[in-house]
């Protein structure tokens, strides 16, 4: 029970990191795009792309997570 | 004012979902203590973790629907050699596992075949002998991918053979061509360099097809797809190492210098970096398999995990929100599954523009005189 509860605490924390991370993204393309409306498709794919590395690191600890449960 | 009505409507149907599951919640406790006996209890729980982990895991059989289900066949290796047998032997009626005696007495024993005794314990000298070779799910699941690959590629490959580049792309060639011509332009060519991306091509063209197929088939919830094959570790390992090969074999003289003897520094800075850039060389690989592996998984459970709220809350009115959420989610799971092959393809790519980048060292010689 113990286990399963710093488990989940640490995908918590894992998810506030990860928010944190895509609300910096979003932000930076969002001004970008504000700044530059013609390069907006440009920015927008490269936002996706590194908005899918912030929550693979994300997921690397969700998996610890699951592992140190099982 | 709309703003404000929907509000409402959507307190009101949030409310309307807490107080079902509220009230179901504790009816489920009152029938569970009035039943004492605990095979009768267990029948009536659900238990969300093992359903989920049940439909993400490899299996013996495939499902088709209600309850008709292909039995893949087992292949076994053990010290009397090879045998075949059906997987339908190994359960019975109720999926329960049950004894097979072929050469010796099998058992799945938590999904994996093992060798028992007559008393049905576990003999595990003999089982260290057991290699499991058997087609399961995945493997079958990889067939119909590396099938409806080389349909399409092979019959678009053969109409550029036929009419060559000159004239217009034609039928599949025109849905294929894009999507080949994106992983030359966006991610070959910016990493690797334009002088040797052609040598690349054909590996980087396979990563991607082959995880993309799979991606794209572990989202279709029923038969030809819903094996979790590009959320299986070994699968993605085997990719990750296919890299980490080509990665080290194609690497130049340069990549291994800026490894194990970084140019342009103090020998002890050099002595410092030289581990943790060898350390590097295993963690590329090794982030990737984890990246694929997670994110499918990930998507997986999620999917579940909405579909079984309405398992959870015992009512079909949970379906209410779980179904479009679920909905919502695979949505985004198909952005994802093209999003992790296009991102594992680029990471590759600039894995071997890396090993393969020249360097000049006019700049690194300055520094060092000094």
């Amino acid at each position: 029970m113990v286990v399963g509860s710093v488990a989940a605490i640490g995908a918590g924390l894992a998810a506030i990191g990860a928010g944190i991370g895509i609300g910096q993204i979003g932000k930076g393309a969002v001004e970008g795009i504000a700044r530059q409306p013609e390069a907006a498709n440009e920015i927008r794919s490269n936002m996706i792309v590194a908005a899918a590395f912030v929550e693979a690191v994300a997921l690397f600890a969700v998996v610890v997570a699951l592992l140190g449960n099982g | 004012m709309s703003f404000l009505r929907i509000k409402t409507l959507l307190v009101a149907s949030f409310s309307l979902i807490a107080v079902l599951s509220v009230t179901n919640s504790f009816a489920n406790e009152n029938a569970n203590e009035g039943v004492k006996e605990p095979a009768k209890k267990q029948e009536g729980s659900f238990n969300v973790t093992e359903t989920i982990l049940e439909h993400i895991k490899d299996d013996h059989s495939w499902h088709l629907w209600g309850d008709k289900s292909i039995h893949l066949p087992v292949i076994l290796k053990t010290s009397k050699g090879f045998e075949v047998f059906s997987s339908e032997k190994l359960v019975d009626e109720h999926h329960e596992p049950v004894v097979y005696k072929g050469n010796f007495d099998y058992k799945l024993i938590e999904g994996k075949t093992k060798i028992v005794d007559a008393n049905g314990n576990v003999d595990k000298e003999a089982s260290k002998q057991l290699w499991d070779v058997s087609i399961t799910k995945n493997v079958a699941s990889l067939f119909v991918s590396v099938f409806i690959l080389l349909v399409v590629l092979l019959s678009s490959a053969a109409a550029y053979k036929k009419t060559g580049v000159k004239t217009a792309p034609k039928g599949l060639q025109s849905f294929m061509e894009p999507i080949i011509l994106f992983v030359r332009d966006e991610v070959a060519v910016p990493n690797i360099g334009a002088k040797k991306a052609g040598k690349y091509m054909p590996f980087l063209l396979t990563i991607f097809f082959l995880i993309l197929t799979n991606n794209f088939l572990g989202l279709i919830p029923f038969f030809p797809g819903g094996a979790n094959v590009s959320g299986n570790i070994a699968f993605t390992m085997t990719l990750a190492v296919c890299v980490f090969i080509v990665v080290n074999l194609s690497a130049n003289k340069s990549y291994w210098e800026h490894i194990f003897w970084m140019p342009g520094m103090h020998w002890s800075m050099k002595l410092f970096l030289a581990p943790i850039e060898l350390i590097g060389v295993f963690t590329k690989p090794i982030s990737l398999m984890i990246r694929l592996f997670a994110n499918i998984t990930a998507g997986h459970i999620l999917v579940l995990s909405l579909i079984c709220l309405i398992f959870i809350f015992k009512t079909v009115f949970a379906s209410a929100i779980a179904v479009p959420f679920a909905v919502f989610i695979g949505m985004i799971e198909l952005l994802v599954a093209f999003l992790q092959a296009f991102i594992f393809t680029m990471l590759a790519a600039m894995y071997i523009g890396m090993a393969t980048e020249e360097h000049h060292h006019e700049g690194h010689a300055e520094a060092a005189h000094h």
